[in-house]
């Protein structure tokens, strides 16, 4: 029991870093990235390729895995989505599956169709149980902790940037009005491309994190981009503790679903999201005021 | 030219439309070696057709139409295997049990932005994906629902392997329903779905009754899809999971933008360009050709689609845009 609610707080710390990128790009721009999910792909092959193929340490992988997605996040960034944003959506729906169709053809084309397989360091295999002998127990896996304590770390680094200083007071007033503003001398398109960047690493880095959970193959951004969706949707894309909220309930709801109806596996998730959805359409935590 | 009667000159059927069917319905004639291949066309451009009643004319971004089409194609197939073998009899009940279905789900796509439509469509398809994979004692699950056999066409037209007969009767029931569709999208009821999509604020301000314009637009472009599953099963006589899937929807919306969303023919232009792309590509490289269809839409996107596909309509969308912001 308390061990389903530790593995989906776990795999909600997860999809929330992998999602929070998304809910950040939608909110200043207005934009639906479907491609998000390829960033998290990315980062997840340049750690398997680096710790297989070339011997480089998980935790020095980590790294790595979010500069090399944001880079190429910047980079797609001034190239290709530019242009998109002031396009309608369904322009953007198509622009984005495009790139996510290309992802995963070439992720097929250059690592081959097969799931890849993770070797994790010794000091993350294994696994503590609690109350072991109660009727509460609670096992805890070591990679799972260790995703625990990464993803809230994070999590705490992105809502003191967000809140308490200069730059994140600049994209909190971004989101809200960017015509704005841009009229107060914030360069809008400057925050924005750091956000994209960041917000590419940060999946990146999840792809990296999730790679052993998830399971990791070609058609990773098309299979989890429902669930990074579900978050961005129903979590609103206003503030951080919103997608939070909603990628813990989803990891939640999504664990306890596939334990105890396997059946129905995921029918859970998506029950629960449309009616969150039809009961709140603008997501569970809308700041009044802003500019949806 | 006054107003009446330049607005029922754009309603009124072109010659260029009387060429256009005659040699559709030619076409498993003449090229009877490829009557499956037209069969497959013509069902997907019906499905194409009912989603342009919903993306293009009413602009509801909808990434799920394939819960239509599957629910359509699953309800066909078992009125035949269980009830009654009569094509037509299975059509009508694929039909209205997809029209119910858009009935109740039409209450889903009422609210919120074009992200909430988004997943709530996608959503939905992917619940009677799960429902269908989870009672699979009826739908067969993963396997696929097999064993359908259909009875003669009015009782007098086998359905045969070459496909003549199936790709006259999906024909068929395409110009029915593209008729029917052409009648709505000119008749008043369809100017009003124009104005919502333009500008919903607006619409409202002039008296039209969103909400319900929504509902209607959504049930019959329900039916619509329904009707293109029902066909899909009975012509290939088999019913499996797939036709609930995402690629379902992305490629049929891919087909509408290709021939242009907003316009009947978008559909079925496009329904024939896809297919015949699709073709060459898989044909070159069976194992990467999402890559040239990833970089086909990324290019589209890019130049423009109304600049690619249709020079003389670009005005009207530039005034949708105007609209929209």
């Amino acid at each position: 029991m308390l061990t389903l609610l530790f593995d989906g707080v776990a795999y909600g710390m997860l999809l929330f870093i992998l999602a929070v990128g998304l809910c950040v790009t939608m909110g200043l721009m207005n934009f639906i990235n479907l491609a998000h999910g390829a960033f998290a792909m990315l980062g997840g092959y340049v750690t398997v390729v680096l710790m297989q193929r070339h011997g480089v340490p998980f935790l020095v992988c980590l790294p790595l895995a979010f500069l090399a997605s944001a880079a190429v996040g910047v980079l797609l960034e001034r190239t290709l989505y530019r242009p998109m944003y002031k396009k309608p959506h369904l322009d953007q729906v198509l622009f984005s599956i495009g790139l996510a169709f290309m992802a995963v053809a070439s992720a097929d084309y250059f690592m081959g169709s097969q799931q890849q397989i993770m070797q994790l360091p010794d000091w993350l295999r294994g696994r503590t149980e609690l109350f072991a002998d109660t009727p509460f127990v609670l096992g805890m896996g070591h990679y799972r902790l260790f995703i625990i304590a990464v993803c809230a770390a994070l999590t705490i680094g992105l809502q003191y940037v967000l809140s308490a200083t200069r730059f994140g007071s600049r994209l909190r007033a971004s989101v809200d009005d960017a015509r704005a503003a841009s009229g107060l001398g914030i360069n809008v398109n400057v925050v924005f491309a750091a956000t994209f960047a960041v917000g590419s690493g940060l999946a990146g880095l999840g792809g990296a994190l999730g790679a052993e959970v998830l399971g990791l193959d070609p058609t990773f951004p098309l299979k989890f981009m429902v669930y990074f969706l579900i978050v961005v949707a129903v979590g609103g894309t206003s503030s951080i503790t919103g997608p939070l909220l909603a990628a813990l309930l989803l990891g939640i709801a999504d664990v306890a679903g596939k334990y105890y109806i396997p059946k129905l596996g995921a029918f859970i998730v998506y029950a629960l999201m449309i009616a969150i959805l039809i009961w709140r359409p603008q997501g569970l935590y809308v700041r009044q005021g802003g500019k949806s | 030219m006054n107003a009446q009667t330049s607005l029922l000159h754009t309603a009124r059927w072109q010659s260029l439309e009387f060429v256009f069917w005659a040699l559709a319905f030619a076409s498993p004639w003449v090229l009877a070696q490829h009557a499956l291949i037209i069969n497959e066309i013509a069902i997907v451009a019906l499905f194409a057709v009912s989603l342009d009643l919903v993306l293009g004319y009413t602009g509801i971004v909808s990434l799920g139409h394939a819960a239509f089409l599957g629910f359509g194609a699953y309800s066909a197939a078992l009125f035949a295997k269980h009830i009654h073998p009569d094509p037509l009899l299975g059509l009508a009940v694929g039909m209205s049990a997809a029209t119910l279905l858009g009935a109740v789900c039409s209450l889903s796509i009422m609210r919120g932005s074009d992200l909430t439509r988004l997943m709530v469509t996608l959503g939905t398809a992917l619940i009677l994906l799960e429902l269908a994979n989870k009672f699979s004692d009826l739908t067969g699950g993963a396997d696929g629902l097999q064993g359908v056999i259909m009875g003669p066409l009015l009782g007098r037209f086998e359905f045969d392997l070459m496909g003549q007969t199936s790709a006259w009767y999906s024909l068929a029931v395409l110009w029915v329903l593209f008729v029917l569709a052409r009648r709505l999208v000119h008749a008043p009821l369809g100017a009003t779905l124009k104005a919502i999509r333009d500008n919903r604020l607006r619409a409202m301000a002039i008296g039209i009754p969103v909400t319900a314009r929504l509902v209607v637009v959504y049930t019959v472009a329900a039916g619509i899809a329904g009707a293109a599953g029902a066909l899909m099963a009975q012509t290939t006589g088999f019913a499996s999971l797939d036709v609930f899937a995402m690629d379902r929807s992305a490629d049929v919306m891919l087909m509408l933008v290709i021939g242009g969303v907003g316009w009947l023919y978008g559909g079925i232009a496009g329904a024939v360009a896809f297919k015949l792309m699709y073709d060459v590509i898989a044909n070159i490289t069976p194992q990467y050709w999402t890559f040239w269809m990833g970089l086909f839409l990324v290019v589209l996107v890019l130049v423009g689609r109304e600049r690619l596909i249709r020079p003389w309509h670009w005005f009207s969308t530039s005034a949708r845009r105007g609209g929209a912001s």
